[in-house]
């Protein structure tokens, strides 16, 4: 390995999970630390390649935006769509309050 | 006659010349299923009363001349996380537990289309994340071929129906390998085509840049049809592309006369098990015969595609998953207070360990002082991949290799060591980060029985290029579809040697 210096604080964790929305156990978390020390690891072993000059490839085809006319073309599916929801209150998804 | 030993195509004749009805077809699978279900758990919904009624409807419309395709009255089964409208579309995830679309996947609805009678939807590694089916929150499928080994995955409910008769063909997703490899562990053919030739939407994203639907099928002849009938350009999808040709079943020619293919020296490496690479060996032989050009090459950079891999893969999934949150469809966490704790509890009791190590793996390559020493880096890596890709091409039609190092692992050897699973998709991955088509067909078994498959590359666009090598393959060695052994309670136990 190119590189065993990662080591990943409790901060990091914690800001991971914060960005990741997740709520990890302090078990969890520990695991979390070791699995993504191993991983980065081995992603440095990317570090060996000299990349200098070479454009970042997002994609494999030059492909650009695509637009369209902004045209509704499917039908009205509300009663459908919130039939999937986990709580609904008449026509709307209903969520913690969000504003105190 | 048995209906489950007859491919797609096979079939899709016998239902056009009225030997066969729908309803016949569709209840030998549905039976077959019923009883192979208890030891495989290929699928998450089984739909006997929906693939029913499908049934009749097709059988009108076949009688009135309004379906007349070649896969018409053939019985399908498609992996989890494809939205079928009003059907339970789960990605193996709790978090999409009790999730019903309100629209049907691109590819989805070309095969209906086309004819297909839809049997349900198949068992997967949780979001595609896996190489073994192992982190379906529904439980691991089990190798049809022997039921104390895994499918490969993440379309390993897809492939162990396939391989098991449940179904005669069957759709999969493949971000860095999920249809090659379980193909080859089941002993199917499975392709992934060129990124952007079949529409995405629908697909419920894992990695966007990398995923792509491909057929599951018995033969190559089955695999080119299924291709054929599901590739489109669809303005829905970005990213997909509107190509010359979509003829794919052209290819079906038994010649490869001149054909240069090329076997990267780096693919024959450590970690190649020696059965799969004498079974591989043998193959290119084969074609060799055929009037193929084979040599030895070396590709280069193999070793940093799984890295290259995990690093965008993740960063993606990060990105993609974050609209699971328990707003506006699928689960959420009973006890909460407020939006954000809401939010935390339902996607940490929602999705299973697998699928939360990405997500924070791609949290971090994307947060601000690691976005380019990691995730700017692996595309600069992914655009060197691409390029020694580029370089063999000039030089060769096809590449040729095994689709994994192994056969089939044991279940529950592979989770407690992440790293040592993703090497299992050494040669299938900078497939993907290349965009370009890669098939595995089966091409013999190990001294256990299970199926080796091997795997052939071709330059971006060049399907059909690969199918007339594989279906040459297939005359020259006259192989048939070889099914698991017995079925029952002892369920492939005692696999053919």
């Amino acid at each position: 390995m190119a590189d065993m210096a990662n080591k990943i604080s409790d901060e990091t964790i914690e800001y991971v999970g914060i960005l990741a929305k997740l709520e990890l156990s302090e078990e969890e978390k520990e695991a979390a630390k070791a699995d993504m020390e191993k991983m980065l690891d081995y992603i440095d072993t990317l570090n060996e390649l000299d990349t200098a000059g070479v454009e970042p490839m997002s994609h494999v085809f030059p492909v650009s935006n695509v637009f369209r006319e902004d045209v509704v073309t499917n039908g009205d599916n509300r009663e459908e769509t919130l039939a999937n929801a986990p709580l609904r209150k008449e026509d709307s998804f209903e969520v913690p309050r969000t504003i105190g | 006659m048995d209906i489950l030993k007859l491919t797609a195509l096979e079939l899709g004749k016998k239902i056009k010349d009225k030997e066969i009805s729908v309803r016949e077809a569709a209840e030998a699978a549905i039976e077959r299923a019923k009883a192979a279900e208890p030891e495989l758990n290929s699928f998450v919904t089984l739909d006997e009363e929906g693939a029913l009624a499908q049934a009749e409807e097709m059988q009108r419309k076949i009688d009135q001349g309004e379906a007349a395709g070649p896969l018409a009255g053939v019985p399908a089964a498609i992996k989890d996380n494809m939205c079928i409208r009003g059907q339970l579309t789960t990605c193996s995830s709790k978090i999409l537990s009790n999730f019903r679309p309100t629209f049907t996947a691109e590819a989805v609805e070309n095969l209906q289309r086309a004819g297909a009678v839809i049997l349900g939807k198949t068992n997967m590694d949780e979001f595609a994340m896996g190489s073994t089916t192992e982190t379906s929150w529904y439980g691991p499928t089990r190798n049809p071929h022997n039921t104390a080994h895994v499918p490969g995955g993440s379309s390993g409910g897809s492939c162990a129906a396939v391989a098991a008769e449940e179904s005669f063909y069957a759709l999969g997703s493949d971000t860095g390998g999920s249809i090659r490899q379980p193909s080859s562990f089941c002993g199917v053919v499975g392709m992934k085509p060129t990124y952007g030739t079949v529409s995405r939407y629908g697909l419920i994203a894992y990695g966007s840049s990398l995923d792509q639907i491909g057929p599951i099928t018995k033969d190559v002849s089955d695999c080119a049809a299924v291709l054929e009938a599901i590739a489109s350009h669809d303005a829905k999808d970005s990213t997909s592309i509107a190509r010359e040709d979509y003829r794919f079943t052209d290819a079906l020619v038994n010649d490869v006369q001149g054909l240069r293919i090329g076997i990267p020296r780096d693919y024959l490496g450590d970690g190649l098990d020696g059965e799969v690479q004498a079974a591989v060996t043998e193959a290119a032989k084969v074609l060799e015969k055929c009037g193929a050009k084979v040599e030895m090459f070396d590709l280069g950079l193999v070793k940093y595609a799984i890295p290259a891999y995990y690093t965008i893969a993740a960063a993606e999934a990060s990105s993609n998953l974050e609209r699971f949150d328990g707003v506006k469809y699928g689960y959420r966490t009973p006890d909460y207070e407020g939006l954000h704790d809401m939010y935390k509890r339902t996607r940490s009791e929602g999705f299973g360990p697998e699928v939360k190590r990405r997500i924070m793996l791609g949290s971090f390559v994307l947060s601000s002082g690691y976005y380019d020493a990691y995730y700017l880096k692996a595309l600069r890596v992914k655009a060197l991949i691409k390029q020694a890709f580029d370089r063999a091409f000039e030089k060769y039609d096809v590449i040729l290799g095994p689709a994994a190092p192994t056969t089939a692992p044991e279940l529950g050897k592979s989770l407690s060591d992440p790293i040592k699973m993703y090497l299992g998709d050494i040669y299938t991955i900078s497939v993907n980060l290349a965009g370009l088509p890669g098939i595995s067909i089966p091409v013999g078994r190990d001294g256990k029985g299970l199926p080796v498959g091997m795997q052939l590359i071709g330059n971006v666009f060049q399907e059909k290029t690969l199918f007339r090598a594989a279906y040459t393959y297939e005359c020259a060695t006259e192989k048939q579809y070889e099914g698991p052994a017995e079925f029952g309670r002892e369920f492939g136990k005692e696999a053919r040697q």
